[in-house]
C-alpha cells in the first residue's frame, strides 16, 4: 500500500476544516516487506506485508493535545482519526502541553538514503537454502539451523503538520541470520549464530553471516563450567551496546523529568564512567544501515556526545523536553500520546592507546562475554542492577574455553566506573560501532 | 439418467472483475461469505492444499496516570487481513490493511505467485468453497455490545487517577507512582477453504500499578497488573485499594533489601505469576513450534516421564475471564482444555494448524496472533500447573536454608532448553522461616531438569495476566501454579 504523502496532506486539511480543527499534526509510514525461512533445504515459510498507518495529534481550543493511530488511511479512517483524537485532546496534559518542534521546518541533513533493489522470492529462498547446507557443512556437530531467516523490507515515513511543514524519507534493509544448534554424543546441545545487515540483498554479506555464525558455533562446543566469583570481563561489542541500551535511561530527558533514570537534570557535567569511556548517538553515521533524517516530531536527526570523556556530555531530547530543561530539540522523539525519546545509533569510541596489560592473548583467567541474554528480564534499569546469562569464554594466555551456563551481575552505573580498558578497533556492529571493553570485578555465577 | 450442469451455477474466472461484492464495514457478518468463498476458491483452483482468510479490525486504548496527572490517552484504531496458503508441508501468509474485494484478491495472488501457483486461467471453473453457516461467538455470547459498555475516557482517567491517589496515601519514599490501563477490542473473522467460517470478539483489559521508592541510594521498582477477557466493567470493579497496599508493602520491604549471594538453593516459588517458570521452562518446549524447530528436549517423549510424579499440568482456554481465556483460536477451532502432563508423564502438546501438519499431533485450539500481521502459531492460553496436596507451610518447613520467590519479573528459554527469570522480590528463608528480603536474584537452569525437581505443589492454584511474546507476536495469557517446592536451582546474584 502506497501512501501520496500530499494527498494525505491535502485530506487532512479538508477534514480537520470540517471538523473545526485548526491544529494538528501527522506522522505516518509505510512498510512493504518480505521474509523467508528454510528448513533442512526446503522452503518453511514465506511471509510478505505491505502495510502503512499514521498517527494523528490534534490540539483544541484550550491548546491540549490527543492522538489516535490508525491504520485505516483512506478518508473516512483520517476522519475517524481526527475526531478521536479530538475528543482524547481534553485529557491531555495542561502543563507542559506538546507543541509543534521548532525545528520541523528546518532543514533536515543531505544524506544518500540508499534503497536497493528488492531481490525475488525466489532469490531469497534459494540463498537462504544455499547458506543453511554450507553452514551444515562447515561441521558435523551442527545439526539444524533452526533459527534463520533472510527478510527484504523498504520503508517511507513522513511528518506533517497544519503550520505547513512537511518531509519524508526512505530506506531499505536486507537482513539474514543463521543460529545454529549442536548435536554431540554425551554433550549438551549448544548454540551459535550470527547476523548481517545491508542496505540491499545484493550487497548483503552472506558468507560473512554464515562463518561467524560457524565460527561462534565451533567455539562453543568444548564447555567447561565456571567457578562463581569476580572476573574482569571484556565486553565484546554486541554485549556492551545492549547493555548500554538497556540503561538508556541515562540521556533520556523524558526519563529523567519523569523521576524513571539513574540520572537527574544535575548529572549533566558529572563524571559518570571512567574517563576512557567516550560515547555518541549518530543517527546519520555512516554504517547505520537505517538512518532516519528527522524524528517523530519533524525534528532533523544528528549527533550527540552522550559521554564525553567519562562525563554526561548531554542527553537525548524531544521538543517537549528541550523546552523544559533549556536545551535544543536533538531529534529522537518518538509520535505518541506522551512523546517518547530513544537513541538511534551508539558510536562508543575507540580508545586512544594500547596497553599490553589488557590484551586477551596475554591476559590470564578473564571472561570474554560475546552476547547478553534476557535482556527484558535480568535488567532493573531504574535500579541500575543486571543480572544476565551470558554466551562468552573464559581466555587464558589466548586459549578460549566455553563457558557452559553462567550470568554476570552488577551495577551498570559501577561497571561505567569499573571500565579498565577500552579498545583502539572500533568495530561495525547492528546497532551501533564500539570496541571491546574491559570491566574490572564483575560478580559471576557458575558452578 | 443423464445429469446436466446448469453453467450459470458456476462461477468462471473471466466473471471475477465484474463481481461487485460490498460486505458490511462495520462488522464481520454473513455478508463477507460470498467473497470469502469466491476468493478461497480462486486459491483452491490455484492448486493450493489448503487458503485461510483473517480479518481483523480493533479498537485500542491505552491511558496511562502519573502522579497526580493523566499523561497519556491512547487510541488505536486497525483494520487488517492476512491470507495463508499452503502448498504441502510449506506455506506463505500476506498481510494487507486492503479489506476490499480486489485488496483480498491482490493478497491471494502474491501468495500463490510465492508459492509458484497462479490464478485460474480465463474461462476455467473456479470450485467456490462451501463455507459453514456463520459461527458467531460474538452474537451467540452476546458479546456485539461490550465495547460500547467499556469505560468511557473520563472513567479510565478517574479510576486512575484515584487509584494513584491511594498510592500516595499507602508508599512511603515514593520516587514516582504509575497506574496505567488498556482496553484491545477485537473482531475477527475466519474463514478457511475446510469450509471454516467463524466470528468471535475478544476484549481484553488489563490495569495495574508500577512503583518506584528511593531513600538514598536504596531503590526498589515494584509492577503488579491484573486482567480480564470479558467483562465490560473491569476497571470500575478494580480494588485498587488492596493492590496499592500489596504494591507498597513490596516495594517498601524490598527497598533496604541485600543482594541475594549467588549459589545453589532449593526455593519455594509463590503461587500465581510463580507460574512463569512453567510457561518459560516447559509450556514453550511444548509447542509444535518447537518441534518443528527440533528446539525441544521433549519431542519425542509423549507417553514418557518427563517431570516429579507430583506435577500435572494443563493449557486451556476455557477459564471464566483469565487473560488467556478464548471461545475460539485464531484459525476458527473452538477452545479446548488440554492435558499437558499427568503425574510427570507427558500427554499432549499444544498444536496450531501448520504445526499440525508438520508433526502429525492433533490441533488443540491454540492457533494464536497477535494480528492480522502475522501467522497463527502454536501458543499456550491459560497454562498451569495443578494444585497439589500439600499446606504451604509443609513447604516451608521442608527447607533449612533456601530462597522464597515471591513476586517474579520476566524470563526466557533458549533453544538448547537454558532457561532464567529474573525475581522482583525474594526473601531468604532459614529453617523453614522468611527471614530477610533479598534482590538481584536469577533462576537459571535447564528445562529438561528443572521439571523434575518440582517436588512439593501446595493445594492455592492461583492464576495471572501475562504477556507472552513469540513467533506470532505478543499474546495474552495466563501464568498460574500452586506454590511449588523446587529442590535445588542455581540463583545467579552477587
Amino acid at each position: 500500500m502506497s501512501l501520496n504523502i500530499q494527498t494525505v496532506s491535502n485530506s487532512a486539511r479538508q477534514i480537520a476544516t470540517k471538523l473545526g480543527i485548526t491544529k494538528f499534526d501527522l506522522s505516518g509510514s509505510t512498510v512493504d516487506e518480505t521474509s523467508v525461512q528454510v528448513d533442512k533445504g526446503e522452503q518453511k515459510q514465506v511471509k510478505a506485508s505491505n502495510r502503512a498507518g499514521i498517527t494523528v495529534r490534534v490540539w483544541n481550543q484550550e491548546n491540549t493535545v490527543g492522538i489516535t493511530s490508525t491504520t485505516n488511511i483512506d478518508d473516512i479512517g483520517l476522519e475517524l482519526a481526527l475526531k478521536t483524537a479530538y475528543e482524547a485532546s481534553f485529557f491531555g496534559i495542561k502543563e507542559h502541553a506538546p507543541d509543534f518542534s521548532p525545528e520541523a521546518t528546518a532543514p533536515i541533513a543531505e544524506v544518500k538514503l540508499e534503497s536497493g533493489e528488492a531481490a525475488t522470492v525466489p532469490q531469497l529462498i534459494e540463498s537462504l537454502i544455499a547458506a543453511e547446507r554450507k553452514l551444515l557443512d562447515t561441521h558435523e556437530a551442527i545439526e539444524s539451523v533452526p533459527y534463520n531467516g533472510l527478510a527484504q523490507r523498504s520503508m517511507s515515513q513522513f511528518y506533517l503538520n497544519s503550520d505547513g511543514a512537511i518531509r519524508s524519507d526512505s530506506h531499505s534493509i536486507t537482513s539474514i541470520y543463521l543460529y545454529t544448534k549442536t548435536e554431540q554424543e554425551g554433550k549438551k546441545p549448544r548454540m551459535g549464530g550470527a547476523a548481517e545487515l545491508s542496505h540491499s540483498f545484493a550487497k548483503l554479506d552472506i558468507q560473512k553471516c554464515i562463518d561467524e555464525a560457524a565460527e561462534k558455533t565451533i567455539s562453543h562446543l568444548n564447555y567447561e563450567k565456571v567457578a562463581s566469583g569476580k572476573y574482569t570481563i571484556v565486553f565484546s561489542p554486541d554485549a556492551f551496546l545492549s547493555l548500554l541500551g538497556a540503561f538508556s535511561n541515562l540521556f533520556n530527558a523524558q526519563s529523567i523529568l519523569d523521576n524513571q533514570s539513574l540520572s537527574t537534570p544535575e548529572s549533566l557535567g558529572t563524571q559518570i564512567a571512567s574517563p576512557l569511556l567516550s560515547v555518541a548517538d549518530d543517527a546519520l553515521h555512516p554504517s547505520n544501515i537505517g538512518i532516519e533524517t528527522f524524528d517523530g516530531e519533524g525534528t532533523p536527526t544528528r549527533r550527540i556526545d552522550l559521554i564525553s570523556k567519562g562525563t554526561l556530555a548531554s542527553f537525548i531530547h524531544s521538543a517537549g523536553t528541550a523546552k523544559r530543561m533549556n536545551a535544543k530539540p536533538t531529534g529522537h522523539a518518538n509520535m505518541g500520546s506522551k512523546i517518547t525519546v530513544s537513541p538511534h545509533f551508539y558510536h562508543v569510541a575507540g580508545g586512544e592507546q594500547v596497553d599490553d596489560r589488557y590484551n586477551l592473548d596475554t591476559a590470564e583467567n578473564v571472561i570474554l562475554i560475546d552476547e547478553l541474554q534476557a535482556l527484558h528480564a535480568g535488567v532493573q534499569s531504574l535500579q541500575g542492577s543486571f543480572s544476565l546469562p551470558f554466551d562468552g569464554w573464559v581466555v587464558n594466555k589466548g586459549v578460549k574455553t566455553s563457558v557452559e551456563s553462567a550470568t554476570v551481575a552488577g551495577d551498570f552505573r559501577e561497571l561505567l566506573n569499573s571500565i579498565v580498558h577500552v579498545e583502539q578497533k572500533e568495530e561495525f556492529t547492528n546497532g551501533g560501532i564500539c570496541p571491546r571493553i574491559w570491566v574490572e570485578g564483575l560478580s559471576v555465577t557458575g558452578e | 439418467m443423464t445429469i446436466s450442469i446448469d453453467p450459470k451455477t458456476f462461477l468462471l474466472s473471466k466473471q471475477l472483475p465484474n463481481l461487485s461484492y460490498a460486505p458490511t464495514t462495520h462488522r464481520f457478518d454473513e455478508t463477507w461469505e460470498a467473497p470469502l468463498s469466491t476468493l478461497l476458491g480462486l486459491g483452491r483452483a490455484a492448486g493450493a492444499d489448503f487458503v485461510e482468510f483473517f480479518l481483523e479490525r480493533s479498537n485500542y486504548i491505552s491511558c496511562l496516570a502519573e502522579d497526580d496527572q493523566i499523561t497519556s490517552i491512547a487510541p488505536k484504531l486497525s483494520t487488517g487481513a492476512g491470507v495463508r496458503v499452503f502448498k504441502g508441508k510449506g506455506d506463505c501468509y500476506v498481510s494487507t490493511n486492503d479489506l476490499s474485494f480486489t485488496g483480498l484478491k491482490a493478497a491471494l495472488e502474491k501468495a500463490l505467485g510465492i508459492m509458484a501457483l497462479h490464478l485460474p486461467a480465463p474461462n476455467s471453473y473456479v470450485p467456490e468453497i462451501n463455507l459453514e453457516l456463520l459461527r458467531d461467538y460474538a452474537t451467540k455470547k452476546g458479546k456485539d455490545s461490550w465495547l460500547g459498555e467499556c469505560s468511557p475516557m473520563r472513567e479510565m482517567a478517574d479510576v486512575l487517577l484515584a487509584a494513584n491517589g491511594k498510592m500516595k496515601q499507602t508508599a512511603t519514599h515514593i520516587q514516582s507512582r504509575r497506574a496505567a490501563y488498556f482496553r484491545d477490542w477485537q473482531e475477527v473473522l475466519v474463514a478457511s477453504s475446510d469450509g471454516t467460517f467463524a466470528r468471535d470478539i475478544r476484549l481484553t483489559q488489563s490495569v495495574g500499578y508500577n512503583l518506584l521508592c528511593a531513600d538514598g541510594a536504596n531503590r526498589s521498582s515494584i509492577g503488579q497488573r491484573v486482567g480480564d477477557t470479558s467483562n465490560p466493567k473491569f476497571l470500575t470493579n478494580w480494588d485498587y485499594t488492596a493492590t496499592a497496599e500489596d504494591v507498597a508493602e513490596s516495594a517498601g520491604k524490598m527497598l533496604y533489601a541485600d543482594y541475594v549471594e549467588s549459589g545453589t538453593y532449593p526455593i519455594i516459588m509463590a503461587n500465581k505469576f510463580g507460574g512463569v517458570i512453567f510457561h518459560e521452562a516447559c509450556g514453550h518446549l511444548l509447542e509444535t513450534t518447537q518441534i518443528e524447530k527440533n528446539t525441544t528436549p521433549f519431542a519425542e517423549m509423549k507417553g514418557q516421564k518427563i517431570a516429579h510424579e507430583s506435577l500435572t499440568a494443563w493449557d486451556e482456554g476455557l477459564s471464566g475471564n483469565a487473560f488467556g481465556t478464548i471461545d475460539m483460536d485464531d484459525e476458527g477451532m473452538p477452545a479446548q482444555r488440554t492435558l499437558l502432563i499427568e503425574k510427570g508423564i507427558l500427554k499432549n502438546f499444544i498444536a496450531d494448524r501448520a504445526g499440525s501438519i508438520r508433526t502429525g499431533h492433533p490441533r488443540t485450539g491454540s492457533g494464536r496472533r497477535n494480528g492480522y500481521a502475522y501467522a497463527a502459531a502454536s501458543r499456550m492460553r491459560n497454562t498451569y500447573i495443578a494444585p497439589g496436596e500439600h499446606k504451604v507451610e509443609e513447604l516451608f518447613s521442608s527447607i533449612d536454608k533456601g530462597i522464597y520467590c515471591k513476586k517474579m519479573g520476566g524470563g526466557s528459554v533458549g533453544a538448547t532448553g537454558q532457561f532464567n527469570f529474573s525475581v522482583d522480590e525474594a526473601y531468604l528463608i532459614e529453617n523453614g522461616k522468611i527471614t530477610k528480603p533479598l534482590k538481584g536474584a536469577t533462576l537459571i537452569g535447564e528445562a529438561k531438569e528443572i521439571m523434575n525437581k518440582i517436588s512439593m505443589c501446595s493445594e492455592d492454584l492461583g492464576l495471572a495476566a501475562g504477556f507472552c511474546g513469540s513467533v506470532s507476536g505478543s499474546v495474552y495469557v495466563t501464568v498460574g501454579q500452586p506454590h511449588i517446592k523446587v529442590d535445588s536451582i542455581t540463583v545467579g546474584g552477587r
